[in-house]
């Protein structure tokens, strides 16, 4: 069976990226596969578990569900994006002193969307984080502290 | 006794300077940046992906495979089946959390003469691309005859019921055998007293049977094997896995290789909980790079983990069980059938022997059976078989309570095993915590507090589990510096590198960040067992302690070489001050640790501690759950509005991390608790082979859970650490049916209690 393979040029975490897609791979195929950026995670292919997460033009998307050839022209930020140089951002620090990862196989989807949650909702209440943050499985920490990472992000106290 | 609540940052013990304080994790900064390496995400140069053909039958008997049509498909490497691998013996080997038939091992990794459930591998192709692969396997041509299939436990304990192995004879404690084939592997029995006496002593004897589902450990991060096997006759693994050396172990003999031809570097693991001990992918992947000298990665998809790996069993129980008017319980008869799965080994050992571990019950019978049916070869799931067992004793336990008009928390305490009791399989306690646990829950603001408002009902329940230590290694150098490389075997899941090089650190005296843990290879550590039976932390801890006195006696004798004394002159303060004798002038001498790590290349080079424990000793670990619910009686769902854990740790060395194993076992208490099950046909199709369907819990679906760390030490541990990872999943099903029928006033035999089975037993009438 031949397949087809797509020239994509779209921004990955702030550069300007050329790669050649199969056409039948999805961004997160084309993100692992393709271009080598591992962070964005596959727990279920089909837009269930959250763990492929990436920001993509401003919205986020499982990248299971979306195929690279879409990406022409898009902006997409991965979990590889969130830290500049050497400096972790607040979400992320949140999260290593809250103790919010245990496997830390579902932490970079989380992140992603729960950074997109803090640019629309600066000051979330914890309902509001929960519902959010729905879409992405944890299966190891019972998602209490993964909320306080988020709190603590947005400058709530955490009790 | 210390109870803590949580404190992020603070200190919660005196007695140490490391231990007890939540110091970043030394993995952390990877996994919040996307740099971590999982099992999938490695890539080697030429590295071929491969694909898994699966049955899409529960039972039938292979007829042929014709596998040329996927041979030809260009970008096809090879194409393997059973037939392909050498003649497996019937000899038993080590997996980890148990044993198992070789020839059973390479079965249930790829089918021989027959499929025994929906999702069996059948065969394997390694292609140059993944999508060719996908192709490639939908090429195969196999034909099946189709048997009749055996999917619920009581069924096929009947006698003339399908048999799956017409080999397997059911085995009793007593080594004889059956005479018939069966599908009950193995029969066992506890006893204890006299049942029948203690039965005519009670006033009140309730008798209940319950079932339970199969659940999925559901780990996030799905199986994945990448394989090279080189020129020279070695080959190399790297896998999430939690016991590197099992898959060393496991791999070696399937393929007739020696272990020391076995290297497996154990990646970053996605979650485990038991689940991924046993090999799948790995034997497959370990052939296929033989057959075409490249590197070949095996991944599976959420449909296959479902389908074909894990589950817990799925269970049929009965608990009799009777008490005196004040409380006392006089005597309990339980009787429990868990489903293997297609090949021997449920967890129904250990299930009987928990069921009524918590409780000092003089007169005591306990009957398990391992039966095997056509679904998935169940596989460990945090304390496997106890939260299946406990949930129906426990149960039991809360009825009775409720009959004789008692506080179900008091009942516990008035029949609660202290130091000394005996349970029915013959172990005597040591010190521990299970009253402590009650009286902290019951001391709890949740407990003191009220609940109010309709269809609202609070639930108890307590756990026990043993926990396990064996074998563990480690090493650690001192460098120059006076920080210190800490080499580990063991999977690191849930913060085990920073729970193990705190205790190297307070043993030496040093900080938590002055250590830098590094989990490596097969060959580049001893042996290590499984990340598994909360032995981490424990076992991991003891040799870190015992690595770091080997560190501490050979910085005394570089010191007394300095200062040109005897060695037992020399002492290594806990302050981590090596101080020796006056010198010549009358001055004392001492070296900070760093003082003395910057002179030792200069004094005779570095120095190397080594540590190899195999504890058989262990810390059983006790918990009590507190959990308040709200019942929709339109639609049957549950809502957790309040849970509270308590749980005795023995000393909990990263507290944070202790409450997150606390959290993260009520979650999946829940889930299994309400939702998880599987769904299958009476062909023996899993209906709900996906995580929309397989609900398990979301950040929506669960309030804060409060944890209360206990911690009364246990004695057989340098720092008293018993194991928190696995009893925390055990009391939230009892504790949440309790809470359903102090809500709604029913009593739900079933696991999961979903709105379906809570709308069969109220407004639909019930069974």
């Amino acid at each position: 069976m031949a397949t087809e393979h797509i020239v994509v040029n779209c921004t990955i975490n702030g550069e300007q990226t050329t790669f050649l897609a199969n056409e039948r791979d999805s961004l997160l195929e084309a993100l692992r596969d393709r271009i080598g950026l591992t962070g964005a995670k596959e727990g279920c292919n089909n837009g269930n578990c959250g763990a492929c997460c990436v920001n993509m033009d401003g919205r986020i998307v499982n990248s299971c569900l979306v195929m690279a050839a879409e990406c022409e022209g898009a902006e997409v930020r991965t979990v590889e994006g969130l830290a500049s140089g050497d400096q972790l951002s607040p979400l992320q620090n949140a999260f290593l002193e809250q103790a919010a990862l245990q496997c830390g196989i579902c932490t970079p989807g989380f992140l992603v969307a729960a950074e997109a949650l803090l640019e629309q909702n600066p000051d979330p209440s914890e309902h509001e984080i929960r519902y959010w943050l729905a879409g992405n499985l944890c299966r190891c920490t019972g998602y209490d502290k993964i909320i306080k990472a988020v709190q603590q992000a947005a400058g709530q106290s955490v009790v | 006794m210390v109870t803590a609540q949580s404190q992020p940052q603070s200190k919660e013990t005196e007695q140490y300077n490391v231990i007890g304080t939540r110091p970043i994790r030394h993995d952390g900064v990877d996994k919040v940046t996307g740099a971590a390496q999982y099992g999938a995400d490695i890539s080697l140069p030429g590295m071929l992906a491969g694909r898994v053909l699966r049955s899409p039958h529960a039972h039938a008997r292979i007829v042929s495979i014709d596998t040329s049509k996927a041979e030809a498909l260009e970008g096809v490497l090879a194409v393997i089946t059973n037939a392909d691998f050498p003649r497996a013996s019937d000899e038993v080997i080590d997996t980890g959390e148990g044993t198992a038939q070789l020839n059973w091992v390479l079965d249930n990794v790829i089918a021989s003469d027959k499929v025994l459930y929906k999702g069996h591998a059948v065969a394997a192709v390694a292609a140059t691309d993944h999508h060719i692969a996908e192709d490639a396997v939908e090429l195969i041509e196999v034909e099946y005859d189709v048997l009749t299939p055996v999917l619920d436990v009581r069924d096929a304990m009947v006698d003339g019921s399908p048999l799956l192995h017409d080999s397997l004879h059911t085995g009793e404690m007593d080594g004889s055998k059956s005479d018939n084939p069966s599908n009950t592997a193995s029969h066992l029995q506890f006893t204890k007293g006299d049942l029948d006496a203690g039965f005519a002593d009670a006033d009140v004897v309730i008798e209940r049977e319950f079932e339970t589902s199969m659940a999925h450990q559901g780990y996030i991060e799905p199986h994945n094997g990448t394989a090279y096997y080189r020129a020279d006759g070695t080959l190399d693994i790297y896998t999430s896995t939690q016991g590197a050396f099992v898959v060393r172990d496991s791999v070696a003999p399937l393929l007739q290789l020696s272990p020391s031809q076995v290297k497996v570097t154990p990646m970053e693991i996605g979650g485990g909980f038991g689940g991924k001990i046993p090999v799948y992918l790995e034997p497959l992947a370990a052939l296929l790079s033989q057959r075409t000298g490249r590197p070949v990665k095996l991944t599976m998809n959420r449909e296959e983990v479902l389908l074909a790996t894990g589950p817990t069993s799925g269970t049929y129980m009965r608990v009799r069980m009777g008490a005196k008017r004040d409380g006392t319980i006089t005597a309990a008869d339980v009787h429990l059938a868990f489903e293997a799965g297609a090949y021997p080994g449920s967890p129904v050992g250990a299930g009987a022997m928990c069921a009524l571990a918590p409780y000092d019950i003089p007169n005591q019978r306990i009957d398990g059976y391992d039966v095997v049916v056509n679904k998935p070869k169940t596989a460990a799931y945090r304390a496997p078989g106890a939260p299946q067992s406990e949930f129906a004793t426990e149960s039991v336990l809360n009825e009775l309570a409720e009959e004789l008009g008692l506080d179900p928390l008091e009942m516990r305490l008035q029949n609660a095993c202290e130091e000394g009791a005996q349970r029915a399989d013959g172990f005597t306690y040591g010190i521990i915590g299970n009253v402590d646990c009650l009286q902290a829950a019951k001391e709890s603001p949740h407990w003191q507090s009220e609940l109010e408002g309709p269809n609202r009902g609070r639930g108890i329940a307590q756990g026990f589990w043993f926990n396990i230590g064996f074998e563990s290694s480690a090493y650690a150098q001192v460098n120059g510096d006076g920080s210190v490389p800490l080499v580990l075997g063991s999977t690191d899941i849930g913060g085990t590198r920073a729970s193990i090089a705190m205790q190297l650190a307070e043993t030496l005296g040093i900080s938590a960040e002055d250590v830098h843990p590094h989990v490596v290879d097969t060959n580049s550590v001893g042996y290590t067992q499984v990340t598994g039976g909360s032995r981490t932390t424990f076992a991991g801890g003891w040799a870190a302690y015992e690595c770091a006195m080997d560190i501490r006696r050979q910085m005394e004798e570089r010191a007394a070489q300095i200062w040109e004394c005897d060695a037992s002159d020399v002492s290594y303060g806990d302050d981590a001050i090596i101080r020796g004798p006056a010198n010549e002038d009358g001055n004392d001498q001492q070296f900070t640790f760093k003082e003395l790590a910057a002179q030792l290349v200069t004094s005779g080079g570095h120095i190397v501690g080594r540590a190899d424990v195999n504890k058989t000793s262990s810390g059983p670990a006790f918990a009590t759950h507190i959990v308040d619910v709200e019942v929709d009686p339109d639609t049957g769902k549950v809502d957790v509005l309040r849970y509270t854990a308590v749980q005795d740790a023995g000393t909990a060395i990263h507290p944070a991390y202790v409450e997150g194993q606390m959290q993260g076992g009520v979650a999946q208490g829940v889930g299994m608790a309400l939702n998880e099950e599987y769904y299958y046909d009476d062909s023996g199709d899993l209906k709900n082979a996906s995580l929309l369907d397989y609900r398990m819990p979301t950040a929506l679906d669960l309030p804060m859970i409060d944890s209360i760390i206990v911690e009364v030490p246990n004695p057989g541990h340098p720092y008293g650490v018993r194991g928190v990872g696995e009893v925390p999943i055990i009391p939230p099903a009892p504790a949440v049916r309790a809470a359903i029928a102090n809500a709604i006033g029913v009593h739900m035999n079933e696991l999961p209690m979903s709105p379906r089975a809570i709308l069969d037993a109220t407004v639909l009438g019930g069974d």
